[in-house]
Order: structure tokens, then C-alpha cells, then sequence
């Protein structure tokens, strides 16, 4: 009876909530009140607590929705936005000074003379009322981190995190409503109708993390209203594994950015390998042991595994397993429990480059790896699989193959020996490039990537070069041609035309 | 037109464009066409929109010459690495952005300033390492066949190609897969450009349109200043081809008492830039074509809109011309009001005080150019923190599109996206992201199996709470 009359009173999210929701963040906006740094600096502080008070609550919730282990939940998905949050409090007023724009630069000195005298600058305004979507498989580092960009650039923001991990989502919903400014920030929850409610909006901007089929989505109807937008999508983030490394610590490091980032379900994971024939063995070798040392004999009872998040995926993932030409060449791993929806860190060796598993994203705990003659092949094979991917990754000692590898191989970040860290050095942008997305965050640039930049241009009255004005006489040209040249002559008597108006 | 395109594709992926060397070549062989060309240049304005040469000069040739020069001096600083701070925890590593080229672009272009909207962008493309279609419009049908026959000749055939052709080549050009899309051009085609993008998810930068006001404070005080702002009012309206221009003054904001010592100004000022008549019009581009020279005439049909015409009004159809023409307080919501005019009429709304135009700018969608002619710097303030646009320029018009250290392009409605100097070789480019890694040494709490001390560990380093670090190692800090 109680169920029933919940169902009835839960209201359904509709155009014209949607309407309403961006109308009352825009007179919210327009007020000014999320324009000030006080207000910044409130709301960034209030999820500072946020996070502090709800710890268990969270980890909770990802417990629930991905099985995922607590240090995970602790330190990419908290950790990691209390220091987005402390960064920018530490930096707004920085970011938010006006940056002077050079005019009188002694090597264009003649580009300049045209324009002096004046002084100008580049000031950060925000972009107005922004709508972030977020995806399930780090729900609160994805849907809090462009947020804190967001409210540190002065925005009013939705955010719409994903029905895919519904704890997290209701849990988000109500921690904000609860210690963030709701006048100016609203979380909006629900599935495709909600956010294609959403989306028939004007947004001044829109941040998408999730994958290229949505993003499609999201930008044409971002078209409808000109909204630029930052899509953070994925690909198939390839790891070069060269011969005369460390293995051990290789392994290491490979292993923890596959299964140890939600157990694969990462958009910077490992996604397949690419070693030479000879190195191949050991590889696989090195892959056989050391999961174990991580993750016990039996990897489903580990605690330090994210589950697959539901059994779609579940599914996706066990039809790549299960192809025909593809199950043979499994030589670790291979657990699955249904019921539980898991399945262990599965290694592969040289399945078809034509199988499925070699041409979508696996975002999963299965790692192929294909093998080549010779390593510098590797960089053909990865141009040629398709999308650039999020991220590339190459373990080596080699010198000139590191220089091929950051000089050739287009994806979003590249990290040589290593995997996934790269998000964590704020210094760095972060976003994709192709089939992995446009735009980027992080640091600064998520406080740019909510902000425009607007040219300011101060003009005094005295100096007017009578160049610029009609008569248009062939002297005129000739003096203008001089002056746009930099010829000293022209410019003096350029200059000399400040008496002449 | 797809095996152009694979051509294109081709040589980008051959690494054809890749070296610096290249890129300075043919940037400099650009140079070259625009030098050894100038005439004909002059002679395909002229005929396309009636521009004089000094008005080529200054917005076009002029301006072309000052970007690619200015290029070719910082080519080599742009396309360097740029290290990046790496936090302590992380040490020893090495951070560094590079920028890449995107790989196959598409320039729109339009047809106002013919040349300077295809080419700045192409220098771009070019200075970041990318092939490059250049579709220039068809509606300055002499400049497009000059960019068409003159550019092969010159440039690198195999990384850069124009194509000639109305909006169905547009179309078709949108279908095709792209690394970027760079567009100028109005709002109403900027929303196909890119909803076509979105279908490969290219990103893409819109150069739009607006209603660009000038703000008109009290400067009359002065004689040589309201002189000068005259002038440059004037020259910011009818000056680029007579106000056919993204940022030309669309309309002006003045207080009632000042209005018609405005207005009077404004009259010498064109008479003497322009000529007395329509017969006399002199150093004036004319309208570019029929069909913009009705839409224009059209603005002017209204009653209400012709009966607040104070200067100017008369039209020369053969000729295409239509005079400098001035209104005072049209309504409101009349067309010449709440459509961008791009051409030679100027509306000028009174206000009570002149504050007001604050409220009556942000009716309005976002411009790309506001436009102030003010001494008090507290109203200044007001305007920059209370209105939204592409730029602001106090008390001049136009310059601002010479400044190459500062980003050209719109917000909101007037577009997303920015170019001149460095930023449009930003804007073809994509910055990659990269860190060094050493193996040594390792941090054992990356690793699972988890326990409450590499949780603590990894918190602490994550809040570089060095201290703390040493503390938990020594193990005075419990978990």
C-alpha cells in the first residue's frame, strides 16, 4: 500500500519540470549571486563536508551499485574530488584575475602600433547555467568533479548523474540538496526520458562523460541551442609492453589500472596489450602470478574487486569471452559467476585482430594480448584499430621508442611507464581526442572549460590614426601599407597623423 | 569530392605535414600569393563588394600579411612541448603537454571579408600541422574563383584544397567525416554545422553573428573626443564593408539629451567620409548581392521604421547600393531591432540614463562585440561584470580584430570557439597529454590486498601531507 502510494506521488520529470528547472537556475544566475567568490568558496567548502560526513555512505553506495572495494571508493571517488575541491580553493582567486593580454610585444612591435595606445586583457566570466551528465561507473568523481569546475568558474549547474548506479544516485541527490546551494545546483535523477527532457533545454554548456553513441546524442541537441560542449568518452586504450623492463613492476602497474580501477570499468584502463613474439611468454608468464599476490587464489572471493555493473554488461562481456575464435586463447582467468554478476581478470593471447573483443572498448576484466615481430609494429596496429583512443600507455627503457611513441601516437594523455595516474596531476588536461571526445578538465582547465574568456580591449582617445578613415586616397594605401609593414618612415608618419585629426 | 578528401586523409597520415618545415613553407608561400597578388585581390573585392583598396588593405590583405608573419615568428615556440608541474608524490616523473595536429579540417568561410575569413583560419590549419578543405563562398563568386585558381598554385596541393560551390557542395561537405570544422558564418547554419559534426563528433568552432551595440556615454563635453568618437563610430559602422560585418556597430545606445548632438556629428562625419548623396557615395563597399540588398530595403518598409529615419534612406537598386542611413528609436520590437542588420542602417535607442543600456543589451542575445565609448571607469566595470559577449572594446571600434594576443570569437548565440595569433593554432590542435614514469620507486600501497595502512598512506599522499607520510611510515600515525 505504501509502495503503491509512493509510486503515485513520485512526479514524472517531463519537459515542463525540465523547463522549469532550467528557468529557475537561469533567475537564480542572473542574479549574480553565483557570480561571487564568497559563493564559490561556500559551496566548495560545503562539499569539502559533504564528502567528510558521508564517507561510509558513500562507499556504501558503491558497494551496492558496483561492488567496489572500499580503499577504490575511498580514493578515487572521494579523495580524489576533496582535492579537485581544495585545489580550487586554494587557486580561484588566481584563476579568476583578469590575464593581461601583451599588445606591445618588441617582436611584433609594428602589429601593435596600429592599435596604440591601449591595454588589454582576458577576463573569466561563467558561461551561465551548465547541465553535467555523469556516468555509473565512477558516479561521484565524474558527476562531483566537473561540478566543482563548475561552481569554482561561477556557474548555476544540473547535474544528471547515471540511473546505472542507482545508490550512488539517489545517495548524490540528497547530499546535495542537503549541503549545497539548491537554488543554484539540482541534481536531476532518472533514466533516457529525464535526460532527453534535459537535453531539449538551452544549456550554456554541457559536460558528458559516458560513450560515443550518447555523445551523438547530447551534441546534436546541443546543436539546437549553439551549447558547446566537453564530451569525455572513451576508447580502446592500448598498452606497449617493450622487452628489457622491469616486468615486475610493469605487471604491477598494469594490473592496477585494469582491475584495480573497477576491475576494468575504467575509461583509462588498459584495455589489450601489444608485446613482441619473443617478450610474449614472459609476459604472460609475470600476468600469471602476480594477479594472485593481488587478488588471492580465487579471484571471485576477493573483496578487492569490483563486481560488472549489471547484467547487460555482463552479458557484453561474456559474449567477447565466449566467441568462437576468441575462448580458446584464454590462458588466465576466465571465472565468471553469473548470480554475482563477476568475472575474474581474464588474460588472452593473440585473439583475431578482427574479434570482437579487439574492436569495441572492453571496459570490462578481460586484457588481450597480441603480439607483433617487432615492438615500433606496435604503433601501426594501433592506428589502425579505429578511434583515437582516451589514453596510451608504453612501458619501456627505450629512448627513441618513447620519442615515437609521444610523437606518433594520437590519443587524449599518454603516460610511459605506467598506467591511469595521469589523472591525478592536475597540471595536466585531461579529455580525449576523436572517437575519445573533445574538450578537457581537470585542475584549471575545468574552471576554463566553464568559463568564456572574454576579450577586453581599452582604447584612449588620443592617437588616431587618420589611416583608418575615409578618404580613401592612394597616399592612404601606400602609408598603410608602410605602416602594417613596420617600415620605420611609414610608422613616424603613421604616428604623425595623430596631429591631423 | 570524397577522393580529394582520402587524398587529404592520406597525406596527413603520411606524417606530410607534420615538420615544422612544412608548415613554415607553406606559410610563407601564402605570403608569397598574397604579395605577388595584390591587385588581382583588389580587383575581386572590388567586383564581389564593391570594396576601394584601402579598405582591402586594411581588413583583408593587410591583415592577412600581419597574421602570417606573425606566425611564422612564433611558430616554433607554439609547437613546443610545454612542461607541466608534477606533484612531489609523484617524483620523479615528467609532465609535458604537446599540441598535435588534428588531422583533416574543414574551413566555411563567408562572404563578406572573402579572403581574411578563409585564409586567417587556413593559417591556422597550416600551423598546426593539418590538411585543410577551404570552402569559400560562393556568394562573392570572384574572390572564390580567384582562392580556387590561385591557392594550387602555390600551396601544397596534396594538404591543401578549395572547393568551389553553393550550399549543396555544403551539404555535402557536412556529410563527410572530419578532425575539425571551422565555421563563419550566421547562427541559423552554424546549428547544422554542427549538428552534422556531431554525427562523427568533430569539434567545431562557430564564428556567428549578433547585434553589436555601442554604448554612447557622456563625452560631449569634450569637443575632440566627441570628434573622435564620431569618427570612430562611423568608421566602426559603414568602415568594414558599410556594416556588412560580424563586428560592425549594429546599433547605438545614447541618453535622450545627447542624441541629436549625436546624430549631428555622426552627419558631418559620414558626409565627409562618405559624400553628401547617394549619387556622391564615395569609399563604400556596397551590398553584396539582391538578395541581402531586399532584406535590407525590407527593414526599412515598416511605417513606423521609415518615419524615424533622420539620415540617409535613399536606396540605388541597379547599383546595389543603399546610403549611409541613420533612425532614430525605431520600434522596439521592429525587425531592424531584433534581427543582426549586417548593413548600412543605424538605429539609435535613447535611453533615459545611460545605465539602462546594461538592461537593454542583455535583452538581448550574447554579441560578439560590445562596443563602449566611456570615461567612467565605474561604469565600465558595470559593463563588464553585468553583460555577456565575444569581447568588450572600449572607445574605439574594430581594432580589437587586429590584436593578435587577444582570443576572437563569440559566446552563446554569437558562437563557441576562438582564433587570431595563437589561439588558431590552438584551435586546429589538440594538446596530448603526457607523463614520464620511472619503475623506481615503487609505492606498495597502489596495490591491493587493501588494509586500513595503505589506505591511510594513500590518503595522505593524495593530500600531500608529506608530514603525515613520514609520521604513518615511522609508525607514529595508527590507521
Amino acid at each position: 500500500m505504501l509502495m503503491e502510494n509512493k509510486a503515485e506521488n513520485k512526479a514524472v520529470f517531463d519537459a515542463e519540470s525540465a523547463k522549469d528547472v532550467a528557468k529557475e537556475l537561469r533567475d537564480s544566475f542572473v542574479t549574480g549571486k553565483t557570480k561571487s567568490y564568497r559563493w564559490r568558496v561556500t559551496q566548495l567548502k560545503a562539499m569539502l563536508k559533504m564528502l567528510d560526513e558521508n564517507e561510509p555512505q558513500i562507499v556504501a553506495a558503491l558497494r551496492d551499485d558496483l561492488s567496489k572495494p572500499e580503499f577504490e571508493s575511498s580514493l578515487y571517488e572521494i579523495q580524489m574530488v576533496n582535492n579537485s575541491c581544495r585545489l580550487a580553493l586554494k587557486e580561484m582567486n588566481h584563476w579568476m584575475m583578469p590575464e593581461k593580454a601583451k599588445l606591445l610585444d618588441t617582436s611584433i612591435a609594428k602589429t601593435s602600433l596600429t592599435t596604440f595606445p591601449s591595454s588589454a586583457e582576458i577576463v573569466s566570466e561563467p558561461l551561465g547555467v551548465v547541465l553535467v551528465i555523469s556516468a555509473w561507473n565512477y558516479p561521484f568523481l565524474v558527476s562531483l568533479d566537473p561540478v566543482v569546475g563548475a561552481i569554482s568558474a561561477g556557474n548555476a549547474i544540473v547535474l544528471k548523474p547515471s540511473e546505472m548506479a542507482p545508490a550512488s544516485s539517489s545517495l548524490l541527490a540528497k547530499l546535495v540538496a542537503d549541503y549545497l546551494d539548491s537554488s543554484c545546483i539540482k541534481v536531476v535523477e532518472g533514466a533516457v526520458p529525464e535526460t532527453s527532457a534535459l537535453l531539449e533545454q538551452k544549456w550554456d554548456k554541457i559536460l558528458y562523460t559516458g560513450n560515443g553513441r550518447v555523445a551523438r546524442i547530447v551534441m546534436a541537441a546541443a546543436a539546437k541551442h549553439l551549447t558547446p560542449v566537453v564530451l569525455e568518452l572513451g576508447g580502446k586504450s592500448p598498452v606497449i609492453v617493450d622487452s628489457d623492463i622491469n616486468l615486475k613492476v610493469a605487471t604491477r602497474r598494469i594490473i592496477a589500472g585494469k582491475w584495480s580501477c573497477n576491475n576494468g570499468q575504467a575509461c583509462v584502463s588498459p584495455d589489450y596489450i601489444i608485446t613482441t613474439k619473443d617478450y610474449a611468454t614472459k609476459l604472460v608468464d609475470s600476468f600469471k602470478c602476480e594477479p594472485e599476490r593481488f587478488y588471492g587464489k580465487d579471484p571471485l572471493e576477493s573483496k578487492d574487486l569490483s563486481r560488472i555493473v549489471n547484467s547487460n554488461h555482463f552479458d557484453r562481456l561474456s559474449k567477447l569471452m565466449d566467441e568462437e575464435k576468441v575462448s580458446s586463447k584464454i590462458v588466465h582467468g576466465g571465472q565468471r559467476n553469473e548470480k554475482n554478476l563477476q568475472i575474474a581478470p581474464t588474460i588472452l593471447l593473440d585473439v583475431p585482430v578482427n574479434s570482437l573483443i579487439m574492436k569495441e572498448e572492453i571496459f570490462g576484466p578481460l586484457l588481450p594480448i597480441i603480439t607483433v615481430d617487432k615492438v615500433e609494429q606496435s604503433f601501426d596496429l594501433i592506428h589502425s584499430s579505429g578511434g583515437k583512443p582516451l589514453a596510451a600507455y608504453l612501458f619501456t627503457n627505450n629512448k627513441k621508442l618513447k620519442r615515437k611513441f609521444v610523437e606518433t601516437v594520437s590519443a587524449g594523455g599518454l603516460v610511459v611507464n605506467d598506467t591511469a595516474v595521469h589523472l591525478a596531476i592536475h597540471s595536466l588536461p585531461f579529455g580525449g581526442v576523436g572517437e575519445s571526445g573533445m574538450g578537457s578538465y581537470h585542475g584549471k582547465f575545468s574552471f576554463d572549460a566553464f568559463s568564456h574568456k572574454k576579450a577586453v580591449l581599452y582604447r584612449g582617445f588620443a592617437g588616431d590614426a587618420f589611416l583608418r578613415y575615409p578618404p580613401y586616397t592612394p597616399g592612404k594605401l601606400t602609408l598603410l601599407q608602410a605602416l602594417l609593414s613596420g617600415s620605420i618612415v611609414g610608422i613616424i608618419r603613421a604616428l604623425l597623423g595623430w596631429f591631423w585629426a | 569530392m570524397e577522393k580529394s578528401i582520402a587524398e587529404l586523409r592520406e597525406t596527413f597520415k603520411n606524417g606530410g605535414t607534420k615538420s615544422i618545415s612544412w608548415r613554415k613553407s607553406q606559410l610563407k608561400a601564402l605570403l608569397q600569393l598574397i604579395n605577388q597578388n595584390e591587385d588581382s585581390i583588389f580587383k575581386a573585392l572590388d567586383q564581389d563588394l564593391g570594396k576601394s583598396p584601402v579598405e582591402s588593405y586594411r581588413d583583408e590583405v593587410g591583415v592577412l600579411k600581419k597574421s602570417v608573419t606573425y606566425t611564422l615568428s612564433c611558430l616554433e615556440k607554439w609547437v613546443a612541448p610545454k612542461k607541466a608541474e608534477v606533484p612531489l608524490l609523484f617524483l620523479p616523473a615528467k609532465a609535458e603537454v604537446m599540441p598535435q595536429p588534428l588531422g583533416v579540417v574543414l574551413i566555411f568561410s563567408s562572404w563578406n571579408f572573402p579572403f581574411t575569413l578563409a585564409l586567417d583560419p587556413l593559417i591556422g590549419a597550416i600551423s598546426a600541422g593539418n590538411t585543410v578543405l577551404l570552402k569559400p563562398s560562393d556568394l562573392a563568386p570572384a574572390c572564390m574563383s580567384f582562392l580556387v585558381e590561385t591557392i594550387p598554385k602555390y600551396l601544397d596541393n596534396k594538404a591543401i584544397k578549395v572547393v568551389a560551390g553553393g550550399a549543396d557542395i555544403g551539404v555535402r561537405l557536412l556529410q563527410l567525416k572530419w578532425d575539425k570544422i571551422f565555421f563563419t558564418g550566421s547562427p541559423r547554419v552554424g546549428r547544422l554545422v554542427m549538428a552534422a559534426a556531431a554525427k562523427h563528433l568533430t569539434p567545431v568552432t562557430l564564428e556567428l553573428g549578433g547585434k553589436c551595440p555601442a554604448i554612447v556615454d557622456t563625452l560631449f563635453t569634450t569637443p575632440s573626443k566627441a570628434k573622435v568618437t564620431a569618427k570612430r563610430i562611423v568608421g566602426g559602422k559603414w568602415g568594414p564593408c558599410t556594416g556588412q560585418a560580424c563586428i560592425a556597430i549594429d546599433y547605438l545606445l545614447v541618453e535622450e539629451k545627447f542624441a541629436s548632438t549625436m546624430i549631428e556629428l555622426l552627419k558631418k562625419t559620414i558626409k565627409r567620409f562618405y559624400g553628401e548623396t547617394i549619387k556622391s557615395l564615395k569609399n563604400i563597399s556596397r551590398i553584396v548581392n539582391k538578395h541581402q540588398f531586399q532584406r535590407l530595403v525590407n527593414l526599412l518598409k515598416d511605417p513606423n521604421v521609415a518615419n524615424s529615419i533622420v539620415y540617409g534612406g535613399s536606396v540605388d537598386e541597379e547599383k546595389l547600393v543603399i546610403e549611409p542611413t541613420i533612425l532614430l528609436d525605431p520600434p522596439l520590437h521592429s525587425e531592424i531591432m531584433s534581427e543582426e542588420i549586417f548593413g548600412p542602417l543605424l538605429p539609435i535607442i535613447t535611453l533615459k540614463n545611460i545605465e539602462e543600456s546594461i538592461n537593454f543589451i542583455n535583452s538581448k542575445s550574447n554579441p560578439l562585440v560590445i562596443y563602449a565609448f566611456t570615461e567612467d571607469e565605474t561604469f565600465k566595470k558595470r559593463i563588464l561584470s553585468e553583460t555577456s559577449s565575444g569581447t568588450v572594446t572600449f572607445n574605439d571600434s574594430m581594432v580589437q580584430f587586429l590584436c593578435d594576443s587577444l582570443p576572437f570569437g563569440g559566446v552563446g548565440q554569437s558562437g563557441f570557439g576562438r582564433y587570431h595569433g595563437k589561439y588558431s593554432f590552438d584551435t586546429f590542435s589538440h594538446e596530448k597529454s603526457i607523463l614520464h614514469r620511472s619503475f623506481y620507486p615503487e609505492i606498495e600501497p597502489r596495490y591491493p590486498p587493501w588494509t586500513d595502512f595503505k589506505l591511510l598512506f594513500i590518503k595522505l599522499a593524495y593530500e600531500f601531507d608529506y608530514f603525515g607520510l613520514i609520521l604513518l611510515l615511522l609508525g607514529f600515525k595508527r590507521s
